[in-house]
């Protein structure tokens, strides 16, 4: 994937953390709850929701003494993410026709 | 005092510039991937209208038609500009002032090559405040657009 070269893009390219995301989208939860939810280990939910947070798609706060992760309430960023993966996949699948002469292909 | 940073693209294509101008636009339904649409039957067509003012939009497998943006700037093989305008539970927005903006230039690179560079601003635009909210928070037209996802991911 050689389109994009800023930070925005991959952050919900990858399968565990597209799938925090959803989690997220659905109640706020801590790094634990997370994981029994995935397959993965406590370290790499928290290692992906660095990520996430550094891209603006999600915020802490602390509950006594938990910190309780959602996603960031100013939808932006997730839109700004969101789109970010439309126009990857678009431009990808454009230099793929535009690549190939095919007359079917263009009509 | 965009708030939100541009999302830019870049990809480089084997074919003089005429022709990748031609293929991004009146060849847009051939590229475009379908899990990206709005409407709510199943995308039969994405098709983006030649000329300034031009429409940009989908038709669904039911025949009804639902608007993504206008065409702004028409300047062939060189430039376009057209909006993409939907608020945050997936509906398109008419207010112009509501409308992000996508730019895509094409560049002739020798050898019949052309660089495409596209640039996606105003994105703050978008905002919608509670409406993008609600998306996020709520659930609702979120959901849609995470089981676009993970089609797409598939």
């Amino acid at each position: 994937m050689d389109t994009y070269g800023d930070g925005g893009l991959g952050l919900l390219g990858d399968p565990t953390r597209r799938a925090i995301f959803e989690l997220l989208a659905r109640r706020p939860s801590s790094v634990g709850e997370l994981a029994r939810q995935l397959p993965v280990s406590r370290p790499a939910v928290s290692q992906h929701l660095r990520v996430l947070k550094d891209g603006g798609l999600v915020v802490s706060r602390a509950e006594g003494t938990r910190r309780v992760y959602q996603l960031n309430p100013d939808g932006v960023s997730a839109l700004r993410a969101y789109l970010d993966r439309v126009w990857d996949e678009a431009l990808t699948s454009f230099q793929k026709v535009a690549d190939d002469p095919d007359p079917e292909q263009e009509q | 005092m965009s708030t939100v940073p541009d999302i830019s693209g870049k990809v480089t294509v084997s074919v003089p510039v005429e022709q990748a101008f031609r293929v991004f636009t009146s060849s847009f339904g051939n590229w475009w991937p379908r899990e990206y649409h709005y409407g709510q039957a199943e995308m039969a067509e994405a098709i983006l209208e030649s000329g300034e003012g031009g429409r940009w939009f989908e038709r669904g497998t039911d025949g009804t038609e639902r608007d993504w943006g206008r065409v702004l700037v028409w300047e062939p093989p060189q430039r376009l500009v057209m909006t993409w305008q939907t608020n945050g539970q997936g509906q398109y927005d008419p207010d112009p002032d509501h409308a992000s903006e996508i730019e895509v230039r094409f560049t002739a690179d020798g050898a019949g090559q052309t660089v495409v560079e596209l640039e996606h601003r105003h994105l703050d635009r978008l905002a919608g405040g509670d409406a993008i909210r609600s998306m996020i928070v709520g659930g609702g037209g979120w959901t849609a657009i995470l089981e676009l996802y993970a089609k797409a991911a598939q």
